[in-house]
């Protein structure tokens, strides 16, 4: 090929090439699918954060916000997973050298331990870790109030440990510009740990949070206390009216005997499930309100 | 002090000639498109992660130019056959490398300013579009004057490398240059630890010779206070004219050697 043809179609063999390959590696990657999670594990490269801290030089924030974008695309990404089991085993691995690089990195420290401590399948289900991530934000930063808020509230919600989520209460709002409703939340733990109006009283608190994703979190969760109250009543309606002998439980009987104005739906819109032969009351699965919390957790009357 | 600036002019101006400024390009490239995407995939944090992805970047394109640049300040002038003409005329070799190092000095003056600016632009818009409501959970304002703190001191730090640069530059090649300038930035990072190596091994004599190197060998890990301004910490003044003093002593005291070498080398 002379120069001059080269010049003029080197360019668009350049592109041809060029797409030739990407579809090359799409048709490859169909053929021969590889495990993601595998290629995500290799690509963790180094588990230990001050190793990583040396190794980024005096890049250590910037290396901490790409671990932090890839811990929330490991949790995403397991979370909204469909087509197999869910594995977080990569979420606190991610979390941990995330706040190694960047020790003052308070989101890492506060949105992780609500990754780690969401019960499975919408989370790993540890609080353990949770707790062991704040702990150590909190030697970063002993005067943070908020690291002892989460670790109370973990106690509170996940462990069910009452006292001891009030003494973590305590000892946030002991701490320098912390908020006067901590003490009242302390003292609300003491005496009616388990019930729902306490827990209404922690999502409330967490709805004045300044972080935008804590308050969709507790808004989400204020709207998963009102389904539960919601259940309440219908089962009672339920039990209440029952179907005649032989027929199965439906909404439309209700309805048709004017019980109800309508299908009732949850907070989100998704219409609640009756179970036909037992007549129990459910959030449907695909509502945006699941996983729901634990029902031993959220008595309706303190005991 | 005319030669001086002469040479540093004509340094700045080759910079300009070798395409240098288009590093500005692709930093504004780098964080536009980064302003956009963080957004959807830093669950609220794309404000911190700009102020470390411009801070990380204004340091890490300093640091190129700062070596390769500096490497071939006065190779260069020795490879070109130029030198003999320049020390021809009314020159000292001591205005030489001090007009060579201001040259360098002012290039990274004006890539640094300008990539601040496009970041306090970057950080200007992101602030406009953000309500005050979710503004209140930042560590620090989005246009937060601190930020210029650790811009400051990356300044200084690329000085220290640029004179480190141009010191191996008197006497050795490009490549060797380059692999010392960046071998004395890697060991600069870590030599804080050096310090307290006395509670990591037994031996005193070790100690000794460890706290020796830590006080030879420049610590650039000081002149990083990046993490502290992007999350809003204190960052006191006497701690910025200290770590600024001691950069500055520094330098003076590598240009003079550099001085002292390149004054006894023979170019015949």
């Amino acid at each position: 090929m002379s120069p001059r043809a080269l010049g003029l179609l080197g360019p668009w063999l350049a592109v041809v090439a060029l797409a030739a390959a990407i579809a090359l590696q799409v048709a490859r990657d169909r053929t021969y699918p590889r495990d993601s999670r595998a290629i995500a594990e290799r690509a963790l490269y180094v588990r230990s954060g001050t190793v990583l801290q040396r190794l980024a030089l005096e890049f250590d924030a910037l290396a901490s916000d790409v671990y932090w974008i890839r811990a929330l695309q490991h949790y995403g990404g397991e979370r909204l997973t469909r087509e197999r089991a869910r594995n977080y085993d990569l979420l606190y691995p991610l979390l941990d050298i995330t706040t190694s690089l960047d020790p003052y990195f308070t989101i890492a420290y506060r949105f992780g331990a609500i990754f780690l401590s969401e019960e499975y399948p919408g989370g790993p289900g540890r609080p353990d870790l949770a707790v062991a991530l704040l702990r150590k934000g909190m030697a970063a930063q002993p005067e943070k109030w908020q690291y002892r808020h989460d670790i109370g509230f973990v106690h509170y919600w996940h462990l069910r440990d009452y006292k001891a989520a009030a003494s973590w209460f305590q000892g946030a709002a002991a701490q320098p510009n912390a908020p006067n409703w901590l003490e009242p939340l302390a003292a609300a733990m003491l005496n009616a740990g388990g019930d729902r109006a306490s827990a209404r009283l922690v999502w409330g608190q967490m709805l004045q949070s300044e972080e935008e994703w804590l308050r969709r979190n507790a808004a989400r969760r204020l709207q998963q206390l009102d389904a539960l109250d919601q259940i309440d009543q219908l089962q009672e309606i339920v039990r209440r009216f029952p179907p005649p002998e032989g027929e199965r439980y439906t909404w439309e009987y209700l309805v048709r005997r004017r019980i109800l104005r309508g299908i009732p739906a949850d907070p989100t819109g998704s219409a609640y499930r009756l179970d036909a032969a037992s007549g129990t009351v459910t959030v449907a699965s695909d509502s945006a309100l699941q996983p729901m919390p634990a029902e031993a957790n959220l008595r309706l009357h303190a005991p | 002090m005319r030669a001086v600036s002469r040479i540093a002019a004509s340094v700045f101006r080759e910079s300009v000639r070798d395409r240098v400024p288009y590093n500005l390009v692709l930093f504004a490239i780098l964080l536009i498109s980064s302003s956009l995407l963080l957004g959807q995939l830093t669950a609220g944090q794309d404000v911190k992660i700009i102020k470390d992805l411009g801070l990380a970047a204004t340091s890490l394109f300093g640091l190129f130019i700062a070596i390769f640049i500096g490497i071939g300040l006065v190779s260069k002038e020795v490879d070109r056959r130029s030198i003999y003409a320049l020390l021809a005329k009314p020159i000292s070799r001591t205005q030489f490398i001090a007009g060579k190092y201001a040259g360098l000095v002012l290039t990274l003056a004006v890539n640094l300013g300008v990539m601040t600016l496009a970041l306090y632009v970057v950080l200007g818009f992101m602030t406009w579009g953000t309500s005050p409501e979710l503004q209140s959970a930042w560590d620090a304002p989005g246009l937060d004057p601190a930020l210029m703190k650790a811009v400051f001191l990356t300044f200084v730090q690329l000085m220290l490398v640029t004179a480190i640069a141009l010191f191996f530059s008197t006497f050795s090649s490009p490549l060797l240059s380059a692999a010392l300038t960046l071998g004395f930035y890697v060991v600069g990072q870590f030599n804080a630890d050096l310090r307290n190596f006395d509670t990591v091994v037994d031996s005193p004599t070790a100690a000794r010779l460890a706290r020796g190197i830590y006080h030879v060998v420049p610590d650039l890990s000081a002149f990083d206070v990046k993490l502290q301004v992007v999350h809003g910490l204190p960052v006191p003044a006497g701690y910025l004219a200290a770590t600024t003093a001691y950069g500055l002593l520094y330098i003076t005291a590598i240009l003079l050697v550099a001085t002292f070498i390149f004054s006894r080398r023979d170019f015949k």
